[in-house]
C-alpha cells in the first residue's frame, strides 16, 4: 500500500477545488477515488478537518455507499450484475464461473493484482443480459465462453 | 458525403458498436468512399444492435445486427447506397415493433446526434421552452396539470400538483432535482434518454425551473451510467454556449443553472428523500415525511424531485399542449409510458406506447415470447419491488389502477421476463436479500425484517415447520408493508408474496389458490 504522505497533496488539492461547492462530500470522495483508485483511510482525517465534520461522519458516508473503497483495487475491476434480468438469463451460472476462473470471491483482488471482482445491481443493460463491466466498458450477452475470451484478452494486454 | 448512423448507446456499445464504427470508418476511407459517421442514440430494437443506418436518396435504411466482420462485405455490397444485403432491414421506422409505438418522449432518440444542439433544434427541440418563456409560471403549471402526467419514476404522483406546491412555497431559493438513479433491474429508459437525447431532459428541467422559480438544478446520476454522464455533460456545455442555460436564457431575463452529480452505488438513493440526503453529502438515509421535499427539500428549500422520464415528457407537453398529451392513455393514466422489455425475451428493447395495451400483447406480439423458446412463466413488472405476475394475469392492461387492483405496480415500466426454468422461491429469497443489501437501515421493519425474511424463506424451502413458517412469513411481510418508512421495506413484500401466492409449489407448498 502506498504511503499516505505521497497521496496527501492530491487529497488536499481535491479538497481545495471543492471548497465552495454545496453538498461537496460525495464529489470529493469521487475525486479522490477517481485519482487514487481508492480512498486511503488516512485521508479521512484531512477530509473531516476540511469540511468541519467528525471522522465518524466521513467514515459513515464512505462505508454507506457500495462504490467507494478503502483498499487499492486490482488493475482491472470486473463487475457482475446480480439483478433479476441477468438472473433470468443464467447470470448465476456466469457468476459462479467467474469466481472460479478468477479464484476469488466478491470484494477480493486476485493474488497477481490484475483483477478485482465486485457485485453490481443493474447496469441498465437488461435488454442484453447477462451483463458485466470491465473497468468502464459494458459487455452484454456474456456467456461463460465469451467471458473466458475477454479474460484472456485483458490478461494478454497486461 | 453519406451520413451513416451507429449508436453510442451503452447497450449497442455492449454488443460491439464502437468496434463496428471504427471498422467502418477505416475501411470506407481505405476504399476511398466518403462516409460521415454520426453517433446517435438507439432506436431501442436491441436484438438488431449494433444497427447501422444510412442516409440515402430513398430515405434512411438500416442494416443489423452488424458485427465487425460484416463491415467489408456490407461496403462491397453497396451499403453507402442502401443496396441489398442479408442484413438489410429497410426503413427501421416501418418495422412493426417501432411503427406501432407512440413516441412522444422518445421522438428523437436514435434519430438525431444526441449532443448536437443544431440537430436538436432542427427536430422540434426547445419549442416547449420557447412557449414556456412566453407564459406566466401558473400557466406553465396548468399545462402540466392538464396533461394528466403522473410521475414516471414509480409512485405515479400527479406532476402538476407537485409543481404547484413548490410554486406556492415562498422561499429565497428553490431547486429542481432530477432523479436519475434508475436502479431497478429491467429498466433502462432513463439511461436511453440521457444517452440518446439529453437535451430533452435539460429542456424539461429548464421549464420546471421557470414554472416554480428555481434557478438551480441538479441531475443525480447513478455511477453505473458513465456513458450517460458524458452525453449529459456534453449537452449541458452546448446548452450553456448557446444561451439555453445560465443567466438571461434566450434574452428572457430568466436564469437556470444545471449540474450533474454522481451517486455511489446505493439503490436506496433512488428514494427521493435519500437522494436529497446524498446530494447534501450525507449517507442516503430516508427522511420522515412530512415535511414533503416540495416544502422542505434540498438544503431545506422547496424542491421539485422528478424522475428523468417525467421531466423529459415536459417539452412535448409545453410544445403541443396539455390536452394533446392527455389524449393518449386510458382512465387516470394519461399520455405514454416508455416500457422496457428485458430478461428472457426474444425481442428486448424500448417500447413507448399509450397506457392501455395488455401485457400479453407486448410480450408475444412485440416481444416475440421468451428468448430461450420455452414458455414464459413469470413476469416481474416495475423493478425489484414489483410483483411477479402469473400467466393468468397477462391480460391486465398497462394502467396504474388496473395494476394496483391485482396488487402489482407498473413502476418505471420495466418488464423482466422469466421462462419456466425459474425457481420462484429463489426469486422471493433474492427480493429479501436485495432488501438486506440495499436497506438504508433507518427503520427496523426494513433493516431487520428483510434479514429475518431470508431466514424464514430458507426454513420453508428446507421443509422446517412449513405451515407455521409460511404464516410467519406473511406476518413479517405485513409488518414490513405497514411499518416501513419508505417503499424499500414497504414494497419488498410485493415480489415475495406474489411469488408465494402464485407459485406455492416452488416453496414446496400445496397450491392454496382460491
Amino acid at each position: 500500500m502506498q504511503d499516505y504522505q505521497t497521496q496527501k497533496p492530491t487529497v488536499l488539492e481535491i479538497l481545495n477545488t471543492h471548497q465552495a461547492m454545496p453538498g461537496n462530500l460525495l464529489p470529493i470522495l469521487h475525486g479522490i477515488q477517481d485519482t487514487l483508485g481508492y480512498i486511503p483511510p488516512a485521508a479521512v482525517v484531512d477530509i473531516a478537518k476540511s469540511l468541519n465534520l467528525s471522522q465518524a461522519e466521513v467514515h459513515g458516508v464512505i462505508s454507506f455507499y457500495h462504490y467507494f473503497r478503502e483498499t487499492p483495487p486490482g488493475e482491472h475491476t470486473i463487475r457482475i450484475c446480480r439483478a433479476e434480468s441477468c438472473q433470468a438469463m443464467n447470470g448465476k451460472a456466469l457468476e459462479t464461473h467467474v469466481k472460479q476462473q478468477l479464484g476469488i470471491d466478491f470484494h477480493e483482488t486476485t493474488a497477481d493484482g490484475i483483477f478485482s471482482l465486485e457485485p453490481v445491481y443493474c447496469l441498465g443493460n437488461c435488454a442484453c443480459s447477462p451483463s458485466i463491466t470491465i473497468d468502464d466498458e459494458v459487455m452484454g450477452r456474456v456467456t461463460t465462453e465469451k467471458f473466458d475470451r475477454l479474460l484472456a484478452t485483458y490478461k494478454g494486454a497486461k | 458525403m453519406t451520413r451513416v448512423f451507429i449508436s453510442r448507446d451503452s447497450t449497442a456499445l455492449s454488443l460491439g458498436a464502437e468496434q463496428v464504427a471504427k471498422a467502418l470508418e477505416q475501411q470506407a476511407s481505405s476504399k476511398g468512399l466518403s462516409a460521415e459517421i454520426v453517433r446517435n442514440g438507439s432506436r431501442g430494437l436491441f436484438w438488431l444492435e449494433p444497427l447501422v443506418e444510412v442516409e440515402t436518396s430513398q430515405g434512411r435504411v438500416a442494416y443489423g445486427p452488424v458485427q465487425v466482420e460484416d463491415v467489408a462485405p456490407l461496403l462491397d455490397a453497396g451499403l453507402l447506397d442502401g443496396k441489398q444485403h442479408p442484413l438489410y432491414l429497410g426503413n427501421i421506422e416501418e418495422i412493426a415493433y417501432f411503427k406501432n409505438q407512440n413516441r412522444l418522449t422518445f421522438a428523437r432518440v436514435g434519430l438525431t446526434d444526441p449532443v448536437n444542439i443544431d440537430d436538436y433544434l432542427a427536430h422540434d427541440g426547445y419549442r416547449g421552452l420557447k412557449n414556456a418563456l412566453a407564459l406566466q409560471a401558473t400557466e406553465i403549471v396548468k399545462q402540466v396539470t392538464d396533461s394528466g402526467l403522473r410521475g414516471r419514476g414509480g409512485a405515479a404522483f400527479p406532476t402538476g400538483i407537485k409543481w404547484n406546491t413548490v410554486l406556492n412555497a415562498p422561499a429565497d431559493q428553490k431547486y429542481i432535482v432530477c432523479n436519475a438513479d434508475e436502479g431497478d433491474s429491467g429498466t433502462f429508459s432513463d439511461r436511453m434518454i440521457m444517452e440518446g437525447d439529453p437535451f430533452v431532459l435539460i429542456e424539461g428541467m429548464t421549464i420546471a425551473g421557470l414554472a416554480v422559480g428555481a434557478t438551480q438544478g441538479y441531475i443525480y446520476l447513478r455511477v453505473e451510467y458513465p456513458h450517460a454522464k458524458i452525453a449529459l455533460n456534453q449537452a449541458i456545455e452546448a446548452a450553456y454556449k448557446n444561451g439555453y442555460l445560465g443567466e438571461n436564457i434566450q434574452n428572457s431575463g430568466k436564469t437556470f443553472h444545471l449540474e450533474v452529480r454522481s451517486g455511489a452505488g446505493a439503490y436506496i438513493c433512488g428514494e427521493e428523500t435519500s437522494l436529497l440526503e446524498s446530494l447534501e453529502g450525507k449517507r442516503g438515509l430516508v427522511r420522515f415525511k412530512p415535511p414533503l421535499p416540495a416544502i422542505v427539500g434540498l438544503f431545506g428549500k422547496p424542491t421539485i424531485v422528478n424522475n428523468v422520464i417525467s421531466l423529459a415528457s415536459i417539452p412535448v407537453i409545453l410544445d403541443k399542449g396539455g390536452e394533446y398529451y392527455k389524449n393518449y392513455g386510458m382512465g387516470r393514466s394519461r399520455g405514454t409510458l416508455p416500457l422496457q422489455l428485458a430478461g428472457n425475451i426474444k425481442h428486448p428493447g424500448l417500447f413507448e406506447v399509450a397506457f392501455g395495451m395488455t401485457l400479453r400483447e407486448l410480450l408475444y406480439d412485440y416481444g416475440g415470447g421468451s428468448a430461450s423458446g420455452r414458455p414464459i412463466r413469470a413476469v416481474q413488472v416495475g423493478g425489484p419491488l414489483g410483483a411477479y405476475l402469473h400467466e393468468s394475469q397477462f391480460d391486465t392492461p398497462l394502467d396504474y389502477e388496473a395494476f394496483a387492483a391485482i396488487s402489482a405496480v407498473l413502476g418505471h415500466g420495466g418488464i423482466v421476463v422469466h421462462d419456466d426454468t425459474v425457481n420462484m422461491a429463489d426469486m422471493a429469497r433474492y427480493a429479501m436479500e436485495f432488501c438486506v443489501e440495499e436497506s438504508c437501515g433507518k427503520c427496523t421493519p426494513c433493516r431487520i425484517g428483510s434479514t429475518r425474511g431470508v431466514e424464514v424463506i430458507d426454513r420453508i424451502v428446507e421443509g422446517v415447520q412449513k405451515d407455521k413458517n409460511t404464516v410467519l412469513l406473511r406476518d413479517l411481510c405485513d409488518t414490513m408493508t405497514y411499518g416501513s418508512l419508505c417503499a424499500m421495506g414497504g414494497m419488498t413484500p410485493f415480489p415475495v408474496l406474489s411469488a408465494l401466492n402464485h407459485f406455492p409449489e416452488d416453496f414446496g407448498l400445496q397450491s392454496a389458490k382460491a
